[in-house]
């Protein structure tokens, strides 16, 4: 194929500066929510004693599991020597690093003490998977830094695809990572699987290539572009993949579970009488985020155009959100058996189920955490040179172009 | 000097400087087994409690109020976010109808999953087996509170006022029982122990689980005592009998 060259964003001053403008507004709404818990503690916020991690943690370990998924594009051109994704490689690569440090932005936000983030670097228990995740987020910005690099500088082009493999080796571990600082944790009966460090690495390919397809076509149309027709229509039966891959994965964890009886209870709790979690679960993770997007992009209708393969990431992305919001939280509802064969109660609210409520400030932060990746995205493709020029861009068809299917 | 003579000379010398070097070491260890306030806790020492439920009255709330009384815990009215470092636990067996009580706060593992899980190593476990937080290396993620399968561990959610000068707290860290551990230090036991006693109760028995002479030692091998989540094999200092 034909060299792609590639340039900054194109569009106008007004119509860069507008939309930033926009997205700097909701970061700085994101930092007074912010300043406004550190300086009033967390009892501004729906968490409690019970509810440790609520709202911020949602939407944190949604962005940082869609970050790894969002160099799906680059990987699967750079990996698996697919060459009709390599123009959209480098934006792959920006996004993955702007969705990591918007997730992560979130999680030291909503520390106790966010000033200690330079404790955390500085002192490492290595017994900790939250501690390992550290070098992995950290590693993930260098190796995916140096991979954008490698594609960017003509001269180190021909290590471009040795470092792709490297960050798509690394990033498998990092959401294997992510997903065990849940499974690691053995006295809460809704974690307690070491099947959640795959699950998550299953979750992050559909949420990554969503995400990617949705800030992708928003992108070029910014640029005044189309995602053509044929990359979309391709990238949807991947994302279909995925998704059923999540279903999969998802019946699965909640199958050997329900096959233990210690489990009837906290199963019983996440699918049918938890009240909140059951309705995301069955409604926003399998049949919005699994079922209708699996439909959308199957159905010979929808499936082979940009607006139901687009619909589908939408709501693939949806299903996403809801999903984080029971694994995290659902989990946590869900009463520890200190006492087992025992009914508990105490003044510390044992035995019962835990109530959460999200509350503004932990919304506003959390938006604040997508805004900021969002507008690293906008400033990073105004700085670099990262979008296909379509007038070089041989290898993709026009828009009207119908699709075809590239072995 | 000859081959076999340096040798000798070597060996005398390496042999007098190792003891130089180990001496203190072992003077240190005399110490600490005399569990002197101003020595380092010792791992010959390992610090327990034995609360028997079937002493444990209904109603009373002494050890708790003990707790709050010591460590300076206030009530601000939001039970949801307030720190609890011992709470009374009430229990009923469903089947039967058997009730029971008895009071639930840090288990001070052997095993500490908050000790394992914590990124910055603020949680710890000192030698003498009492599991506490570094208030300057504690950066308030609250993966501990996650990990503990006992709920022992509270966040400090608001800002703090009348602090006691022994039991410094934070806002933004996570903290838990620390079986009064500046009391301990001093040779004393910790506050809920002597409330229960002083309630004529005696439902808990603060001592040295290492020390076959001591009291808590000697009930323990009277005493049918279990672990609390005994299936996680965390070998928690705290043991219960009557439930």
């Amino acid at each position: 194929m034909a060299t792609v060259v590639h340039r900054e964003l194109s569009a106008a001053a007004w119509r860069f500066y507008g939309p930033l403008a926009v997205l700097a507004a909701f970061v700085a709404a994101g930092f007074a929510a912010f300043l406004y818990m550190e300086t009033n503690g967390h009892v501004v916020t729906g968490m409690d004693n019970q509810i440790v991690w609520g709202t911020p943690h949602v939407f944190a370990v949604f962005l940082i599991v869609a970050a790894s998924g969002a160099l799906n594009v680059a990987s699967v051109a750079s990996v698996f020597g697919r060459t009709a994704y390599k123009p959209l490689a480098r934006f792959s690569a920006l996004l993955a690093l702007a969705l990591l440090a918007g997730g992560l932005a979130i999680l030291v936000a909503d520390l106790g003490r966010p000033e200690r983030l330079v404790v955390a670097m500085t002192h490492f228990n290595f017994k900790s998977i939250f501690a390992l995740n550290i070098f992995l987020y950290n590693g993930f910005f260098l190796i995916v830094g140096v991979y954008l690099w490698f594609m960017m500088e003509r001269r180190m082009n021909r290590y471009g695809d040795r470092a792709g493999l490297a960050a798509f080796l690394w990033r498998l571990v990092l959401t294997t990572g992510t997903g065990s600082i849940f499974g690691f944790l053995v006295a809460r009966e809704a974690f307690d699987s070491a099947l959640l460090g795959p699950a998550f690495v299953v979750y992050s390919l559909a949420y990554g290539t969503a995400v990617f397809l949705i800030a992708a076509a928003l992108v070029l149309r910014w640029d005044a572009q189309a995602l053509d027709a044929e990359t979309t229509v391709r990238l949807g039966r991947l994302l279909a993949i995925f998704v059923a891959l999540s279903l999969y994965v998802t019946a699965v964890f909640h199958l050997t579970k329900l096959y233990m009886t210690r489990y009837h209870g906290v199963e019983a709790f996440l699918l049918v009488d938890g009240g909140v979690y059951p309705l995301l679960f069955w409604f926003g993770q399998v049949l919005v985020g699994g079922v209708a997007p699996l439909v959308l992009i199957y159905s010979p209708r929808t499936g082979k155009t940009r607006a139901g393969v687009l619909a589908a990431a939408v709501l693939v992305v949806a299903g996403g959100l809801a999903q984080m919001y029971v694994t995290i939280i659902g989990a946590q509802a869900w009463p520890l058996a200190i006492f087992p064969g025992w009914q508990e109660s105490s003044s510390f609210f044992d035995g019962e189920i835990h109530r959460y409520a999200p509350s503004v400030p932990e919304v506003v932060l959390g938006v604040g955490g997508v805004a900021l990746a969002a507008a690293l995205v906008a400033v990073g493709l105004k700085a670099l040179r990262l979008i296909p020029d379509p007038c070089t861009a041989s290898s993709s068809p026009p828009p009207t172009s119908p699709p075809a299917r590239q072995r | 000097m000859s081959d076999p003579g340096r040798r000798a000379f070597l060996g005398t010398a390496a042999a007098a400087l190792a003891g130089a070097a180990i001496a203190p070491g072992i003077r240190l260890v005399e110490l600490a087994a005399a569990r002197s306030p101003e020595e380092a806790a010792s791992a010959k020492v390992r610090w327990g409690l034995l609360v028997d439920a079937n002493r444990c009255a209904s109603g009373c709330t002494a050890c708790v109020t003990a707790c709050r009384t010591e460590n300076g815990l206030a009530d601000t009215g939001r039970p949801r976010t307030d720190a609890q470092w011992i709470r009374i636990v009430d229990l009923r067996d469903p089947r039967t109808g058997r009730e029971a009580r008895a009071p639930v706060m840090c288990q001070h593992c052997a095993h500490p999953p908050c000790v394992d899980v914590c990124p910055t190593g603020a949680s710890f476990k000192r030698a003498d087996g009492i599991v506490l937080v570094d208030r300057h290396t504690c950066i308030g993620c609250r993966y501990c509170m996650m990990a503990c399968p006992y709920k022992a561990r509270s966040f400090v959610h608001e800002n703090l006022a009348d602090q006691k000068p022994d039991v410094p707290r934070g806002k933004g860290c996570v903290e838990s029982c620390t079986l009064c551990v500046h009391r301990v230090d001093r040779g004393g036991t910790p506050a809920c122990v002597e409330a229960c006693a002083a309630a004529g109760h005696g439902a808990m028995l603060f001592g040295d689980l290492n020390d076959p002479e001591s009291a808590i030692a000697k009930r323990l091998r009277e005493l049918p005592a279990r672990a609390l989540r005994a299936d996680l094999a965390l070998d928690p200092g705290v043991r219960y009998a009557g439930v």
